[in-house]
């Protein structure tokens, strides 16, 4: 099915600029599939899902330029008739996940510890701005470093900057085939061995840890894959059984059971990837990354989360099924908080954009 | 701006209780070296430049210089090609060679923490015993700082594969304007809040002073391969690119060198590069051994198929460093068959390559100045290299008007005006061209939130409307004049 291909920037452009002269803020929503990330905002909802299609591809420059309305599955398809990918391998928690809420966001998925983030992909966006303006800031291509890069900026400002408009990204070429792979290992060996495995030029694009397994995607020609298998098959005791296709993308998506059998509040850490294993907790977690992002499905009070973080060099979000009253976010240094607030009223006089959706005053 | 006496006598004696006095220059003739950065064709002396050696010492030298509204200009290596480090009249220089030292190097988290005046290619000598290296190499790296690198978010020849300083560091410290001292990034792979480290990345001292980075190491490729193709057509090495690309090889780097650069690169490295060739396209491949296999028979595969007319393959280490001398000496190599040259930094798509040479080699003659072009091709940064003669009337003018064209091309088919040497002081004229009003409205907005006073590296990086009106070169969209609210007669 072709992406539907529909401009609607001009009806955005008045809606933005009625809103300003009428003084009311609104709350900026693509698929909806990420509501739940970010503070609950006190305003009428403005659906962006409308504006879609691709403005630009050619994949030799291996970028795209695309509306923040397209769905993420339908530019995955795209993208894959092509034989690229996005490097960040974002989640669609719903199959209306778009890609204007994946950039506004900033989550990536596995793949995300070896190509890079979404802030990464960027190469520039359309956005309307704080006084109702469509500006484009970076470009198309890869190297440009004219004026400040607000493009890199617009990534997980949760909307609270300006109207995404469309991005361009940067695409990577698909890789051949991938293999996956599993093995048993208690936490602290799986963090050793992705501790390991970051010195060494293996093609991984993705590992896990959960249920006292290690699982490892690596992404090549049939070839290399064939001899990787053989290393790994040398080191470890692999699992017989095949890792499932959908393995990967049931991560990703969250859909995995770890994400969707337990009712306790959903955190995310992300530590520096050399963290050591966490003992303070007895809740189940499942580690991404190499050791960078951690998931744990626990009742332990924020506070407690939080030290467990930032006593290790991270830092944990509130990601869902928060408890009441819980803040997503981790409280800011007053100095850094500062300069949040003064950038969001810089950028958005009229308080327009999703106020307080990331902190009080941003 | 000058600064009045008073403010002067004021500001020096202020300074003169922070620091020593060997670290506070105000005497005209030792001012003289930090009058320009590497484009030393534009020149100014600052009031003083400072050399603090410790972070309270910066934080205090930019309390006094914030009370007294007096303009400070960060300064690493001053090897920068924009200006961006050109001294402001009523302001001073905040020099950071003396942050020279590798505070630590980790292999574990594959980090160093350095100071900002710590040379490039330093970091990559002090990896080395642990088999890491840090990626980002501008061509100036035995000698340009990495505070600068960050501040002009520096490239090199292999960012097509490794990306650019932004991907490559993980955490800055910098100072405010106010003094404050603020972390910005972290050890993990995102932080809470807004991109503070990817907005400081390459604002060109404008936003605040860096003081300490932290930077990622990667491991060392165990193989490396440089192919060399030669092509009858300019057009043909063009599409070679895009067809490497299209086979889904990205390549550690892709450079590309037209004939005239051939020539005096040739002359001047002696390495073996063909002089009957109208292009040649430099491509290293890197990984382990098994996929280099693979990648470089790919690569051989589809240069032939891109009408090369001859390839060599250099495995030795030796042969490799050869056809690199050859590359990397084209800038001096140039330097040898013209009294001077005017080096460019436009990005094009790599479908333009093809077409945008032809239009420089077209205003070439329009501008009667040769040209040698040598560009990373493989993300489509052209550095064209006009020649010209300094001595002789008129023709810096020329070279300039010329470089002005470039630039605005590049905008014309969907580049940019800088890839990686910064808009600095040089280009701020042809950021008219590529933003509208708005966009440069929306740029001051940022700065404010940062520096209200504008203080720091003022009138560098972002013209203000008034100037690009008088410019008159500016984004016509629809045939609507820009800037209708200044009035112009």
């Amino acid at each position: 099915m072709p992406i539907k291909d529909n401009d609607i920037s001009q009806d955005l452009e008045l809606f933005v600029k009625e809103s300003i002269a009428a003084g009311m803020p609104f709350a900026i929503h693509g698929g909806g599939s990420k509501d739940f990330y970010g503070n609950p905002v006190d305003a009428g909802p403005l659906d962006v899902t409308a504006h879609s299609g691709i403005v630009s591809y050619d994949p030799t420059e291996l970028c795209i330029t695309v509306r923040a309305g397209t769905p993420l599955n339908e530019l995955e398809s795209l993208l894959a008739e092509h034989q690229q990918v996005l490097p960040f391998e974002p989640p669609q928690y719903t199959d209306k996940a778009t890609i204007g809420g994946a950039i506004a966001t900033g989550i990536s998925g596995p793949r995300r510890a070896y190509s890079g983030s979404v802030r990464d992909a960027i190469l520039g966006v359309q956005i309307i701005n704080g006084e109702g303006e469509i500006v484009n800031f970076g470009g198309q291509v890869m190297k440009n470093v004219a004026g400040y890069d607000l493009s890199r900026l617009i990534v997980r400002s949760l909307g609270t900057l300006g109207l995404i408009l469309n991005v361009s990204i940067r695409v990577i070429p698909k890789p051949e085939r991938d293999l996956s792979l599993s093995f048993e290992a208690s936490q602290e060996d799986a963090l050793a061995f992705f501790q390991d495995l970051r010195l060494k030029l293996l093609p991984v694009t993705a590992t896990l840890w959960k249920d006292g397994k290690v699982y490892i995607r690596f992404s090549a020609s049939e070839k290399i894959l064939q001899s990787t298998q053989q290393k790994m098959a040398s080191e470890h005791k692999l699992d017989e059984a095949s890792v499932t296709d959908d393995f990967w993308q049931n991560i990703r998506d969250h859909k995995d059971d770890f994400f969707t059998l337990s009712d306790k509040p959903l955190w995310r850490l992300s530590l520096p990837p050399t963290s050591d294993n966490i003992v303070r907790i007895n809740d189940p977690q499942l580690i991404e990354w190499g050791g960078a992002q951690r998931w744990v499905n626990s009742n332990a009070p924020a506070n407690i989360i939080h030290s467990i973080a930032s006593s290790r060099g991270g830092y944990a979000t509130a990601f869902k099924r928060r408890q009441a009253g819980c803040a997503v976010f981790p409280v800011l240094e007053p100095n850094l908080l500062h300069l949040h607030r003064q950038l969001k009223r810089k950028m958005d006089p009229h308080n327009l954009f999703n106020p307080n959706r990331m902190y009080q005053g941003v | 701006m000058p600064l009045d006496l008073n403010t002067k006598n004021d500001l020096i004696f202020r300074l003169g209780e922070i620091l020593p006095p060997a670290s506070l220059i105000t005497k005209e003739e030792d001012l003289k070296p930090y009058e320009c950065d590497g484009l030393s064709a534009y020149q100014r002396l600052p009031v003083a430049a400072v050399l603090p050696d410790t972070i309270e010492q910066v934080q205090q030298i930019v309390k006094v210089c914030s009370q007294l509204q007096v303009p400070i200009v960060a300064r690493g290596a001053g090897t920068g090609l924009s200006g961006g480090a050109l001294p402001h009249e009523g302001g001073i220089i905040l020099g950071l060679s003396r942050f020279n030292k590798i505070l630590d190097v980790d292999l574990k988290s594959q980090t160093a923490r350095v100071q900002p005046g710590v040379r490039n290619l330093a970091i990559s000598e002090a990896a080395r015993p642990f088999g890491l290296y840090y990626a980002p190499d501008p061509s100036s790296q035995i000698a340009c700082s990495i505070g600068g690198n960050v501040a002009e978010n520096a490239g090199g020849v292999h960012c097509l594969k490794y990306g650019l300083t932004v991907h490559n560091i993980q955490q800055i410290k910098i100072v405010t304007i106010d003094g404050e001292l603020i972390t910005l990034g972290s050890e993990t792979l995102d932080t809470p809040g807004y991109d503070l480290l990817g907005l400081m990345t390459g604002s060109e001292g404008m936003l605040g002073i860096i003081v300490e980075i932290v930077v990622k190491l990667l491991p060392k490729p165990h193989a490396v391969s440089v192919l060399m193709a030669s092509f009858d057509k300019v057009e043909d090495a063009g599409n070679a690119v895009a067809a490497i690309i299209a086979e889904g090889v990205i390549p550690a780097g892709l450079e590309m060198m037209d004939k005239p650069a051939i020539h005096a690169a040739e002359a001047f490295a002696k390495a073996n590069y063909p002089l009957d060739a109208e292009a040649i396209l430099l491509c290293e491949l890197d990984g382990d051994a098994e996929q280099l296999a693979e990648q470089i028979c790919l690569v051989d595969k589809t240069l032939l198929n891109a009408r090369a007319s001859n390839i060599v393959i250099a495995e030795s280490a030796e042969e490799q460093a050869k056809l690199w001398a050859g590359r990397k000496s084209a800038f001096p190599a140039v330097g040898r068959i013209s009294p001077d040259y005017y080096c460019m930094d436009g990005t094009i798509p790599r479908k333009q390559i093809a077409f945008v040479l032809q239009e420089i080699s077209r205003l070439s003659e329009k501008f009667d100045l040769g040209v040698a072009n040598v560009f990373h091709a493989g993300d489509g940064n052209l550095h064209p290299l006009i020649l010209y003669d300094a001595n002789k009337e008129g023709e810096l003018e020329k070279a300039e008007q010329f470089g002005a064209e470039i630039l605005e091309l590049s905008v014309k088919v969907g580049g940019t005006i800088t890839g990686e040497h910064g808009v600095g002081h040089e280009k701020i004229d042809q950021m008219c061209v590529q933003f509208s009003p708005a966009e440069l409205t929306q740029f001051f907005a940022v700065k404010s939130a940062f520096d209200p006073m504008s203080l720091l590296n003022p009138g560098k990086a972002i013209p203000t409307l008034h100037r690009c009106a008088e410019l008159g070169a500016m984004h016509v969209h629809n045939g609507e004049l820009p800037h209708p609210e200044i009035p112009r007669f």
